[in-house]
């Protein structure tokens, strides 16, 4: 089982995004996205620096991959995404289909991130014909299914020419809008959004009335409210043909979280609990096939 | 510009059929479609019922087969597209990539459209199914402004179908996973946003209160009107505030930019709503028919009509209605 850092989902100033990928020298992760996923109004870094990045960790041993913008709707959005493409170097993560026929137009092969929609194998058949090497499961959906999935791979002949990787830890990505939530509750028009949503460095929490953390204000982006924690699962996942487990950077305390995980999974260490080390509950759902939101704690099985 | 209608059921589509829709769609009663609601949509025999009256009539029959299907489900897909095809529907609306890749075999002959599940944004999007299955037309989420509306039908290799009228998504069509992470069931894998069997109602001194899967979306106090327990629609607390985080119960209505639509060669007006009622695509099909005939017959003098407006205000969910994204009155 590898590990994986997504990309930062938030808008983090330059420095901190620096300070945080220095950080990451030495960590355990095998891979690491980077680029803006989110909102291609967050720009203190541009395409160019991000690929100046992207290179700087290439060059001291990651595994890295350039992630794409999610929701592509003007033009000057796609501009982006083909200079992410077009950096001739660096692996890239397609978030949209927009993306992929970029990428095959290259006949370069690609990720498929957690928005490409793949539910079954004829789909994964369809993109690992355009060049597709390693898929990114959608989040809301379950082991038994994933299995299915990798069954069928497995008959068509594709299961072993492509990796397998979960969203494992972190607040979900579970919707994306032309409108921006951030600046709707800062009561600012999009287009004068001032970049409020880096006062956010988590998201911002809505609740429901009750105070029970519902979901996460993130730009254009809803997440979960709570924080996805496969690390209970992690031998469950590796029998079900997992390669990957994605850990989505959160402000604080990551760098204790990815020890946690490479720990347990390099057989080092059998404690799997991280909640003092979270912002929000925990949640499991979506893995075991029930509501997202909901939580069973599970004993280490390592 | 065609006008294409939502059919719930039998009755609806006559009703559409005779108020002047070009087009009318339809599901199956199963999970296939995103309109997966209980006493909903066609088995296989009323849908060849509605291909027959519609097609004598000179209506064409689109079929929506736009879930996202999963292994243990694909045998269903599967049958929906041959029933479709066998029946003699003018085309069908997909969105997942693998059933377009089954329909493009088997049925090479058979008209497919993307549906707006299949979240579609852009330009090079379209490319990537126009490419790989040969798609007629797409119809494009309701997430773009009119201007980008504009700028896609000019780059795009297909026909585009935008959303004129109905209940109003905010989120990105394809790509909104709140009713999972609430109740198990999500568009995409059941064809089912906020699902029936997980709302509750509960009276309550402090109000009305609506529950998805007992978190509690909204709280009414005696004189306000309860809506349906969306989840994107609920009143949440962000930062000590408690309003419509993400979106007011609205819906959308274009009507005042039909001539914008038409001069951007946009081919066919969608009207959202097969859960509605008879009443409601009666209403909805004869309003928009004049008004597409009145823009068509002359563009430069033509007004949405207040009537016009009137009578799709009356059918509206929420009461108002506005232009959604199209001219972002929150830009």
């Amino acid at each position: 089982m590898k590990l994986s850092l997504g990309a930062i989902q938030y808008f983090w100033p330059r420095q901190t995004v620096e300070d945080f990928y220095q950080a990451q020298i030495d960590s355990p992760v095998d891979i690491i996205y980077l680029g803006e996923t989110v909102c291609s109004k967050r720009r203190f870094l541009k395409p160019a620096e991000w690929i100046d990045l992207a290179k700087e960790l290439s060059a001291i041993g990651k595994q890295v991959v350039l992630s794409t913008l999610t929701l592509i709707e003007a033009k000057s959005d796609m501009a982006g995404v083909q200079r992410l493409c077009n950096n001739g170097d660096i692996a890239v993560e397609a978030n949209d289909m927009g993306a992929v026929q970029l990428m095959a137009d290259k006949s370069l092969p690609f990720v498929a991130g957690p928005t490409l929609n793949i539910y079954n194998a004829h789909t994964l058949k369809v993109l690992h014909q355009q060049g597709l090497m390693r898929w990114v499961m959608p989040v809301e959906l379950d082991a038994n299914t994933l299995k299915d999935i990798l069954a069928d791979a497995d008959e068509m002949g594709i299961k072993d020419k492509i990796e397998t990787e979960v969203f494992s830890f972190g607040h979900m990505p579970l919707a994306f809008s032309a409108r921006c939530f951030t600046a709707r509750f800062r009561k600012l028009a999009k287009d004068d959004c001032q970049l409020v949503c880096q006062d956010y460095p988590e998201g911002l929490a809505m609740d429901s009335q009750e105070g029970e953390q519902f979901f996460t204000i993130n730009g254009i982006q809803t997440q979960s409210g709570k924080i996805q924690h496969l690390l209970p699962h992690w031998k469950q996942m590796e029998e079900v043909g997992v390669d990957i487990m994605r850990l989505s950077p959160q402000p604080n305390h990551m760098t204790d979280i990815v020890q946690r995980y490479a720990q347990v999974i390099n057989g080092e260490s059998t404690d799997i609990d991280v909640e003092s080390l979270l912002s929000a509950p925990a949640c499991d759902g979506y893995w075991r096939g029930e509501p997202g939101m909901d939580y069973i704690e599970t004993q280490a099985e390592a | 510009m065609e006008l294409v209608c939502p059919a719930g059921n039998i009755s609806m589509l006559k009703t559409a059929v005779d108020n002047g829709a070009d087009a009318v769609y339809i599901g199956f009663k199963d999970d296939t479609n995103a309109r997966h609601f209980a006493g909903l949509n066609f088995n296989d025999g009323t849908a060849q019922k509605a291909v027959n009256y519609a097609h004598d009539r000179g209506t064409k029959v689109y079929v929506a087969i736009n879930t996202y299907p999963q292994p243990t489900g694909w045998s269903r897909w599967q049958k929906a597209v041959d029933v479709a095809a066998d029946i003699g529907i003018d085309a069908l609306i997909v969105a997942d990539t693998g059933v377009l890749a089954y329909a493009t075999e088997k049925h090479p002959n058979l008209a497919r459209h993307l549906s707006v599940q299949g979240s579609a944004t852009n330009a090079e999007a379209l490319r990537f199914y126009k490419q790989q299955f040969d798609i007629k037309r797409a119809v494009i989420p309701r997430v773009l402004s009119i201007s980008q509306v504009k700028r896609l039908a000019e780059d795009s290799p297909v026909e585009l179908e935008v959303f004129g009228f109905g209940s109003l998504c905010v989120m990105v069509e394809g790509r909104c996973l709140l009713s999972s992470y609430a109740t198990g069931e999500s568009p995409n894998t059941c064809g089912a946003c906020s699902p029936a069997k997980a709302v509750r109602w509960v009276e309550t001194p402090q109000g009305t209160e609506s529950r998805l899967n007992d978190v509690l979306i909204d709280r009414y106090a005696a004189d306000e009107k309860a809506g349906y327990p969306v989840v994107c629609k609920g009143r949440f607390n962000v930062d000590g505030h408690t309003y419509h985080a993400l979106e007011e119960p609205t819906s959308l209505n274009t009507l005042e930019l039909l001539p914008e639509l038409q001069a951007a060669g946009v081919k066919a007006i969608k009207i959202e709503g097969r859960q509605r009622s008879t009443a409601y695509v009666s209403k909805v099909a004869k309003t928009w028919r004049e008004a597409i005939d009145s823009c068509q017959a002359d563009s430069q003098s033509y007004v949405a009509k207040p009537q016009w407006m009137h009578d799709l205000a009356s059918v509206s969910e929420g009461t108002q209605t506005t232009l959604g994204a199209y001219n972002r009155p929150w830009q």
